[in-house]
C-alpha cells in the first residue's frame, strides 16, 4: 500500500531578551544553578508576574515576518500541572487568544516551493531543569531557565516528508536569526521542536492517529526521528496493529523512538486566563513600527540576489541562510560589484569549506569581508589569476595578512606587460616550428601547448587572457 | 492612650504628649495581657516594634504620615525576616525573604509593626476558625467569632491592641469582621492597592485594606498604601486622592441607594432597625435615600464559590513541598511528596476549595462553571454600574446577622458561605466598600456597608466620617478591653 505522511511541527524558540518574560532576572545561559532565579521565578508566596515588553515585541516581529494576523488583544492563561521544575504549579502560556494568529511560510524544495500554514504562535515561559546526575536517590532542580521567554510556533499538519519538515524548520530558524529575536542555538536548547507525525493510506482524507516526538534539537535528528517514526507507524499498521496516541522520545544513540509516558488519560491542564496579568494590547503604532523596521528577510534577499546578480537559486539561498553570511557577501560585492558571481562562488565554496574545517562562523572568519574584497579586486584587475588567488587566500587565512601584502611578498603579480609577453610569444613560436605547423594545419589542441610553455616560462604568472590573445594574434591561420 | 483613635494619637505624638516608644510599649503590654484570651497574633514582634518606634521618635521635623503609630498586619503580607504563615501549617516554617509592597509602604510612612495577626487559613473563611494556630475570639463576646478571614486584625483593633491594622478582602474578609467587631473596615477598589507580596487566595478578587476605629483612621492608612505598583500588573495607574483632607467635604445632596434585594428574608430584624436608624441620621446630614435594585445580587455567592476556588486551586499549587514550606517525612516518590505534603499541611476548608476549583476548571466542566460564573460576574458589575447612574453610594447591612458562636457553623460550610451575601458581589465587581458600626443588637456590634463606584473611596470615607462626627458607635470599647 502507498502511505502518505502528515507532519506538523511545534517549534519552541527562546527569545533573546535580557531579562525573563515575567521577572527581571537575567536569561544568560550557563550560570551556576539557581543563581538566575529571583523570587518570581522561584514562585515564592505573594509574588506576581510582570510582562516583559521586549518579548511581546519580538513575538510581533515574528508574526509580521510570516504575514500572520497579530491579535490586537491576546491573553495569558495558566496551564496547570505539577512538576518540580515548574515552580508555581502552572506555566503561564497563551491558550485561547495567542498573540500571533494564522500565517504562512514558503519552503523551497528540490521539486519546487511549497507553502506551509502557520496555525499560531504564542508566548509562554520556559520551565526549569531537573538534574538527575550528582544527586543519588534525589533530583536537583535548577530554576535558571524558568521564566525564559519562549515563542511556540505551531504549524498546520501540512508537511509530507521529513525533508519538508527540516526545510520548514530551517526556514523558521533563519527567520528568527534574521529578526535577531533568538540566538537559535540548538545545542543550548534555544531552538527546539516537537513533531506530530501520522500516516494514512494515500488519497485518504481523514488524518491517522498521531504521535508526538518531543524535544528534537538538531536538524539531523529531526529528519532521522521522523523517518524512523514513519517506518514504525507503517510497520505497526501493516502488521495489523493500531497507532496509540502518545508522546515519544527520540533516542539518537540507537536511532529509535520510545513512548515517553503513558497517556491513557489525556492531561487536563485546566487552562484559565491568568488573573495576575492584563490582556496584552498591541497598539497600531507598535505594529507600524515593527513593519517599518522589518529587515530584508531571507526569501526576499534570495530573490534580490537572483535578480540583481544573476545568482543561481541554490547559491542565493546558501548566502542568505543567515544574516551574517548575506552581510558578508554584501560587503564584498559592494566593493567589486562586477564580480558578484565570482564572490558568491568564493563565499559558498572556499570560505564555507574553511569555516567548516575550522569550526568557525562567518563573523569569526580570519579573512574578513574587507580583506576578501581586496582579493576579489586583484582578480578583477588582473593582478593575479583565479588560480593564484586560491593560494593567496590560503595564505591570508593562515597569516591574516592582506592580499596585496602576500602578492607583493611572494611576487605573485601576473605579467600583464604586453611587450614582455609579446617577446616571449615570439620566442615560443620560433622555438617550436613543428607545433606551429600542426596548429596552423588545423590541430586546435596544440594551442594549449603554447599556453603551457608560456606559463612554464613565467612560472604561472602570465596573464592567461593576454597570453591567449597574443598567441592568437601571432598564430593566424590563413 | 489606647482609646484614642489613630488620628488623635498622631496629633498627640506630634505634640509630644507621649512618644512612639511609650505608645508601642503600652500596646505590647496590652497584647501580653490579652493574647491568650483572644489569640489575635500568630507572630508577635515586640523587639522589632520597639526598634521601629525608637526610629520613629528620632525622626526630625519632616515626619512621614504614620510616624510612630503601632499597627498589626494580617499574616498574609510577606514581611522580610518574619514568619509569614497565612495561618497554615504549610507555611509554619516560612520566613519571608522580602516585603510586600503594602508592608514597605507602611514602613516608609513611619508606622510600627507589632506583629502578624491570625486569620482563616489562606484567607479562606468567614470566622477565623480555620487557622492552624487556633481560632480567634471576638472581643465583644469571647464565645463568638470575630468574623473572617481577617479576624485577628479586626479583633486587634476592637480590643485596642493596635492603633489600626491591615487586612485583605476577597469576599468580605475586611468588612464582615469589621462589622462583627464593631470597627471601621475599608476594602478599596480592586487595583487601588498593590497585591505584590500578599499571598494570593483568589487573585482577581483579593484586595488589601485597613481596619481602624474611625473612617479617618482608615483614610490615613489608605493614604499610605494606595497607588500604582509596577510589580503588580493589576494595580491601576490612577492618581491617589487626598483621602485625609477630602474626608471633611460636605455630603449634602449625596444620593444613597438601598437595594431592595438586600432587605428581604434572612435579614435579622434588629439589624434592619439599626440600618434604618443610620439612614435617618444620614438623611439628617443631607443625604437623599432611595430604593434601587441589584437584580442579580442573589447569584453572587454561587459565582464567587466557582471563581474564588478556581483561582485558589491554581494559586495554591506552588505549595508542593519542593522549594519552601512544609514537606512530608520520607516521601517515597514525587507523587507521594506532593500528595502527602499537601494533604498533611492544608486544612479542611483549603482542601475543600482546591477540590471545588479543580473540578470547576476541568475539561468538560469549564464552560458550565467557570465561564458561566464569569458571565454572572459581568451581570453583577453591570447591576452596580446601573445603580451608580442613579446614586452615589449603595447602602446595606454588612452581614445578615451579628457575630455567631464559635463552632456554630464550622461543620456547615454552606451556611457559613451565605453569611457573606452582602459583601461578595462587591468583590466580583471590583468596587470599594466600607463597613462602619451603627449600633448594637443584643450587645453585639452591627455593621453597615456602603459601596461606591470605582476609585470613589473618598466618597465612602466622607459619608462614614460625617456619620461618625454625629454618632459614637465607633468609639465603644468592649468591656473587657477598656
Amino acid at each position: 500500500m502507498n502511505w502518505e505522511v502528515v507532519i506538523g511541527l511545534e517549534i519552541h524558540v527562546q527569545l533573546n531578551t535580557q531579562s525573563k518574560i515575567f521577572s527581571s532576572a537575567a536569561t544568560a545561559y550557563g550560570a551556576d544553578a539557581n543563581t538566575q532565579a529571583c523570587a518570581v521565578d522561584i514562585g515564592l508566596p505573594g509574588v506576581l508576574p510582570v510582562l516583559n515588553k521586549a518579548a511581546v515585541r519580538k513575538a510581533v516581529q515574528f508574526g509580521v515576518a510570516v504575514d500572520a494576523e497579530i491579535a490586537s488583544q491576546s491573553v495569558f492563561a495558566r496551564k496547570n500541572y505539577f512538576y518540580p521544575d515548574s515552580p508555581k504549579g502552572y506555566q503561564i502560556s497563551q491558550f485561547e487568544l495567542p498573540i500571533v494568529g494564522k500565517g504562512e511560510l514558503t519552503i523551497d524544495l528540490e521539486e519546487g516551493s511549497k507553502t506551509i500554514g502557520i496555525t499560531r504562535a504564542h508566548l509562554e515561559e520556559d520551565a526549569g531543569k531537573s538534574l538527575h546526575e550528582d544527586f543519588v536517590g534525589m533530583t536537583g532542580i535548577d530554576l535558571n531557565r524558568a521564566g525564559t521567554p519562549l515563542l511556540e510556533i505551531v504549524s498546520e499538519p501540512e508537511m509530507s516528508s521529513a525533508k519538508e519538515a527540516v526545510a520548514y524548520m530551517r526556514k523558521i530558524h533563519s527567520i528568527v536569526r534574521y529578526l535577531q529575536i533568538s540566538d537559535g542555538n540548538m545545542q543550548e536548547g534555544s531552538f527546539r521542536c516537537d513533531a506530530n507525525v501520522s500516516v494514512r493510506p494515500a488519497g485518504e482524507k481523514t488524518l491517522g492517529t498521531r504521535t508526538e516526538i518531543k524535544n528534537l534539537n538538531s536538524f539531523r535528528f529531526i529528519e532521522r526521528a521522523i523517518n524512523h517514526e514513519v517506518e514504525r507507524q507503517i510497520d505497526v499498521i501493516e502488521s495489523g496493529g493500531r497507532i496509540v496516541q502518545e508522546t515519544r522520545l527520540y533516542d539518537a544513540d540507537d536511532d529509535s523512538t520510545r513512548p515517553m509516558r503513558s497517556k491513557e488519560e489525556a492531561n487536563d491542564y485546566r487552562y484559565f486566563p491568568d488573573p495576575d496579568l492584563l490582556p496584552v494590547v498591541i497598539e497600531e503604532a507598535l505594529l507600524a513600527e515593527v513593519k517599518a523596521q522589518m529587515p530584508e528577510l531571507p526569501h526576499v534577499r534570495t530573490l534580490r540576489y537572483q535578480d540583481s546578480y544573476g545568482l543561481a537559486l541554490e547559491e542565493a539561498q546558501q548566502l542568505t541562510v543567515s544574516q551574517e553570511s548575506a552581510a558578508y557577501f554584501d560587503a564584498v560585492v559592494t566593493v567589486v560589484p562586477e564580480s558578484a558571481k565570482l564572490i558568491a562562488n568564493w563565499v559558498c565554496g572556499d570560505i564555507a569549506a574553511k569555516l567548516k574545517q575550522d569550526e568557525l562562523s562567518i563573523e569569526q572568519s580570519p579573512v574578513n569581508a574587507e580583506a576578501m574584497a581586496q582579493l576579489m579586486q586583484r582578480i578583477a584587475d588582473g593582478t593575479i589569476s583565479g588560480k593564484t588567488a586560491k593560494d593567496v587566500f590560503q595564505a591570508m587565512w593562515a597569516s591574516q595578512t592582506s592580499a596585496d601584502d602576500i602578492i607583493q611578498q611572494q611576487g605573485l603579480q601576473q605579467i600583464s606587460d604586453v611587450g614582455e609577453l609579446e617577446a616571449l610569444v615570439v620566442q615560443v613560436v620560433e622555438d617550436n616550428p613543428k607545433q606551429v605547423e600542426q596548429y596552423l594545419s588545423g590541430k586546435d589542441k596544440v594551442f594549449g601547448f603554447f599556453v603551457g610553455k608560456l606559463m612554464q616560462m613565467t612560472k604561472g604568472k602570465a596573464n592567461p587572457q593576454q597570453v591567449t590573445d597574443l598567441l592568437k594574434a601571432k598564430l593566424v591561420r590563413d | 492612650m489606647h482609646n484614642l483613635t489613630l488620628a488623635q494619637q498622631l496629633q498627640a505624638l506630634a505634640a509630644g504628649e507621649f512618644s512612639s516608644v511609650e505608645l508601642t510599649q503600652h500596646y505590647i503590654n496590652r497584647i501580653e495581657s490579652h493574647q491568650d484570651s483572644l489569640n489575635v497574633f500568630v507572630t508577635f514582634t515586640p523587639e522589632r516594634a520597639l526598634e521601629q518606634a525608637q526610629e520613629a521618635d528620632q525622626r526630625g521635623t519632616d515626619k512621614p504620615l504614620l510616624n510612630g503609630v503601632p499597627l498589626a498586619l494580617k499574616d498574609i503580607f510577606c514581611t522580610q525576616g518574619v514568619k509569614t504563615s497565612c495561618a497554615s501549617k504549610m507555611l509554619d516554617n516560612f520566613i519571608a525573604p522580602y516585603d510586600a509592597t503594602v508592608v514597605a509602604k507602611l514602613q516608609q510612612a513611619g508606622a510600627v509593626s507589632l506583629g502578624k495577626t491570625n486569620m482563616d487559613e489562606f484567607a479562606m473563611g468567614s470566622s477565623s476558625e480555620s487557622s492552624y494556630y487556633g481560632d480567634v475570639k471576638n472581643p465583644w463576646d469571647l464565645s463568638r467569632v470575630p468574623g473572617g478571614s481577617s479576624g485577628g486584625s479586626a479583633a486587634a483593633v476592637a480590643a485596642r491592641l493596635a492603633s489600626a491594622s491591615m487586612g485583605t478582602d476577597t469576599g468580605g474578609s475586611i468588612r464582615q469582621p469589621a462589622a462583627f467587631c464593631g470597627i471601621t473596615g475599608l476594602k478599596p477598589t480592586y487595583g487601588r492597592v498593590s497585591r505584590y507580596g500578599m499571598i494570593a487566595y483568589a487573585s482577581s478578587l483579593d484586595q488589601a485594606g485597613p481596619f481602624g476605629l474611625s473612617a479617618l483612621d482608615c483614610a490615613y492608612l489608605l493614604q499610605a498604601i494606595a497607588g500604582y505598583d509596577a510589580k503588580d500588573s493589576t494595580s491601576v495607574d490612577q492618581p491617589v486622592e487626598e483621602y485625609t483632607t477630602n474626608i471633611n467635604k460636605d455630603i449634602r445632596g449625596l444620593r444613597i441607594g438601598l437595594p431592595e434585594e438586600f432587605f428581604q428574608e434572612g435579614l435579622d430584624a434588629d439589624i434592619r432597625a439599626k440600618i434604618d436608624l443610620a439612614c435617618d441620621q444620614l438623611r439628617e446630614l443631607g443625604c437623599v435615600i432611595k430604593p434601587i435594585s441589584l437584580p442579580n445580587a442573589k447569584l453572587a455567592i454561587a459565582a464567587y464559590y466557582v471563581i474564588a476556588p478556581a483561582e485558589c486551586s491554581s494559586n495554591l499549587s506552588r505549595f508542593d513541598g519542593v522549594r519552601f514550606g512544609y514537606r512530608c517525612e520520607d516521601p517515597v516518590d514525587l507523587a507521594d511528596l506532593y500528595s502527602r505534603s499537601r494533604s498533611e499541611a492544608f486544612g479542611a476548608e483549603v482542601k475543600r476549595r482546591i477540590m471545588v476549583g479543580t473540578y470547576a476548571l476541568s475539561a468538560g466542566y469549564y464552560d458550565a462553571y467557570y465561564l458561566r460564573a464569569q458571565k454572572i460576574r459581568r451581570l453583577i458589575s453591570e447591576d452596580y454600574q446601573k445603580a451608580f447612574a442613579e446614586v452615589d453610594v449603595v447602602l446595606s447591612p454588612t452581614t445578615p446577622t451579628t457575630a455567631f458562636k464559635t463552632n456554630e457553623k464550622a461543620d456547615d460550610p454552606i451556611t457559613m458561605y451565605l453569611s457573606d451575601i452582602y459583601t461578595i458581589g462587591v468583590n466580583l465587581a471590583g468596587l470599594p466598600g466600607i463597613s462602619i458600626p451603627v449600633g448594637f443588637s443584643q450587645k453585639l456590634p452591627v455593621g453597615m456597608q456602603m459601596v461606591s463606584t470605582y476609585f470613589a473611596e473618598d466618597t465612602l470615607l466622607r459619608i462614614a466620617h460625617q456619620f461618625q462626627q454625629h454618632t459614637d458607635w465607633h468609639l465603644q470599647t468592649p468591656a473587657k478591653f477598656e
